[in-house]
């Protein structure tokens, strides 16, 4: 058997995972009855009707009358470029504040690029941190830690 | 007249010195982010929600507003300077704009845009203040199992009328269904789906979903394209149309606000939808269809009137009922309930300065959106040409802080990190994210009204069929399927969504 649409293949098997992922978990709480309720009753059925819409997407996708698709290119360097600068922001917020914490989103950042450039990165940076001191530190007074908390005390 | 005095409240509330400066600001940044290309209205307003705790609620709702429909505004701008349109309810505007552009009629186009806009705006402002009392009378007369009804109609119209896969579309609202329970579940206290970690109890934050699934999503998608633009920057001179133009307008318009109201009140509908509507009518009607894709002044003047007036008109179910019709104003609902406002029909009465106030803005709003867009479109060009790897950048920044200050809980961060990758995925799958986010604003709601709708009817699911109102509800969302499944209407839906 020939998978003809890759996208629809993929996509029912991602669907028919989270309905089997809400509806078994749904089984661990208080199903009760359709006229009281548990808090399991909804999720759970909704977790099945998910599965069950998952699995006609899956079947279609095999059917001969369904157009070809391939999955296309994945670009899997900028995903991880860009989710890991976002990652190491938080991580690094609590330690070394605010304004560091933005050169090194910026930077990491925009290695995800193909056309990384120092000079205006440490520009744009550099704007951007008087942006965000000014409208959110200053202008609506939003709390962060600024500055590393061990260098301010 | 009723009317009369909740308006003259509605710009009373309006046109105090702060709410008309974030009126102003919210049309400048919706313009800003309509210009510049792989910048949403959905991500936006989803990074500013939290910047908006600080304000009180009229003023919040007045500059997420303005974010909105400046977005149209900006959104045409690009449509027909370079081709790509900033939104998606310009798609049908770059047709025919950017061949008068090409014609060496940029600066026309423009002002038809323009103009088109502000009349639709003014109209559909009318249209709101007239329609939105007789709803919410309808809406008290609403039970559990009507509201539930209407929701099932609501998620529905929203799909069928998008494009692609219907049967994905409709997985993508359970899933977001199923993501909106997340959290403690207030009838039984029990924690569902948090894995014993304390910031999910309270279940995934509504900013964090919209930013990783649009926000961070759409950045991965842009950067994996190369930047290639053609474009008519220097070529906006001669902005004024000639009498021809103007006589060619007029209708258009006329026929595209008419049109844009309605199909903006419809759930589901949106300006999307009736930019194209407005598009395929006048194409037909025109005694100069032929010239349609070759640089029509109509095929500029309708979509453009059309989508404008539903931008403002899809306000009215949000407003009356408490059931956002499209993705944005499901943001809209989000940027309420932090502010503790309950969206629905009780909004009109104990609120009325709120609700009147916000609908005043929108023809100020209109009003500012003129003068920034016609006189000062040169700002606006030039800001077409800051490369997209400067902008990146500063959109993560700007998400991260937001996304930070909801909570003031890192976790927050890690969860749209999350999303974002799990927004990648649904890009790759051609599984759209707009229904998964209205899906995810309606789940709790939606599950409240079920089961109160059972425990009324002693577990009896007949009860959503022997009310006449839920039965209505429910066989106009079962009539939209069918019509959609359809063949003929098939190809044509087909056929109207391929957008190059």
């Amino acid at each position: 058997m020939r998978i003809k649409d890759k996208k629809d293949f993929a996509s029912g098997l991602m669907f028919i995972a989270f309905g089997a992922f809400f509806a078994i978990l749904a089984r661990g709480y208080q199903m009760g009855t359709a006229a009281k309720m548990g808090s399991g009753y909804f999720p759970f059925w909704l977790g099945v009707l998910l599965g069950v819409l998952g699995l006609i997407v899956l079947l279609k996708s095999l059917a001969a009358s369904s157009e070809d698709h391939d999955l296309g290119k994945w670009d899997w360097k900028t995903v991880l470029w860009i989710t890991g600068a976002v990652i190491l922001f938080a991580v690094i917020l609590q330690f070394l504040g605010l304004i560091l914490s933005i050169i090194i989103l910026v930077f990491f950042s925009a290695l995800a690029s193909h056309e990384f450039n120092w000079k205006q990165t440490l520009v744009s940076s550099l704007i951007l941190i008087a942006i965000c001191y000014g409208a959110f530190v200053w202008g609506l007074k939003l709390q962060f830690p600024v500055w590393p908390p061990f260098l301010v005390g | 007249m009723d009317l009369l005095s909740n308006l003259s409240l509605g710009f009373a509330t309006a046109f105090t010195l702060q709410n008309l400066a974030y009126c102003f600001i919210g049309c400048v940044l919706g313009t800003l982010i309509g210009v510049l290309p792989g910048l949403g209205p959905i991500a936006t307003i989803a990074m500013l929600l939290p910047a908006t705790y600080a304000l009180p609620p009229i003023a919040a709702l007045i500059m997420l507003a303005g974010i909105y429909y400046g977005a149209q505004y900006g959104g045409s701008t690009t449509a027909i300077l370079i081709n790509i349109p900033g939104e998606s309810s310009s798609v049908v505007t770059a047709i025919d704009g950017y061949k008068m552009a090409r014609n060496g009629r940029a600066g026309v186009a423009l002002f038809t845009a323009g103009m088109g806009s502000f009349f639709a705006g003014c109209v559909a402002t009318l249209v709101l203040a007239a329609f939105a009392a007789p709803l919410s009378e309808l809406a008290f007369k609403f039970g559990p199992a009507e509201y539930f009804s209407l929701m099932v109609l609501g998620l529905i119209g929203a799909v069928v009328l998008a494009s692609g896969s219907l049967i994905k579309a409709i997985a993508m609202i359970i899933l977001g269904l199923l993501l909106g329970l997340v959290g403690t579940d207030v009838n039984s206290g029990t924690a569902r789906y948090s894995f014993d970690i304390p910031q999910l109890t309270d279940g995934l934050g509504f900013v964090a979903v919209a930013m990783g699934v649009f926000g961070f999503a759409e950045i991965m998608a842009n950067l994996e394209q190369k930047e290639n633009r053609e474009t008519f920057l220097d070529k906006v001179t001669n902005l004024w149309p000639t009498k021809t133009d103007f006589k060619r307008m007029v209708m258009p318009i006329l026929r595209g606000t008419t049109l844009g109201s309605v199909l903006g009140i419809l759930p589901g509908g949106g300006a999307a939808l009736a930019a194209f509507g407005a598009y395929s009518l006048e194409k037909k009607v025109s005694k100069y269809g032929h010239e349609f894709g070759k640089g029509a002044i109509e095929g500029v003047a309708a979509p453009e009137s059309a989508n404008n007036a539903a931008a403002q008109t899809s306000f009215i179910p949000l407003l009356t009922l408490g059931i956002p019709p499209n993705a944005v104003m499901a943001l809209m609902v989000g940027a309420m309930t932090i502010h503790n406002i309950q969206p629905g029909p009780q909004v009109m009465t104990s609120n009325p300065a709120l609700f009147w106030g916000l609908i005043a803005s929108m023809w100020i709003g209109n009003f500012m959106l003129i003068i920034l867009n016609l006189p000062m479109i040169g700002v606006w060009v030039k800001l077409l040409t800051i490369p997209y790897r400067h902008l990146y950048p500063a959109i993560l920044v700007f998400c991260c802080i937001g996304v930070y200050s909801v909570n003031n809980t890192v976790f927050d961060i890690y969860l749209t990190a999350g999303f974002g990758i799990l927004g990648y995925l649904f890009m790759k799958f051609k599984c759209e994210a707009p229904p998964l986010l209205l899906g995810f604003v309606l789940g709790p709601m939606m599950e409240e009204n079920f089961r109160r709708a059972l425990l009324l009817s002693r577990g009896d699911y007949t009860v959503f069929v022997t009310r006449p109102l839920s039965a209505c509800l429910l066989a106009a969302a079962a009539f939209l399927v069918v019509i959609v499944m359809l063949p003929a209407f098939k190809k044509t839906r087909e056929e109207a969504f391929v957008e190059d």
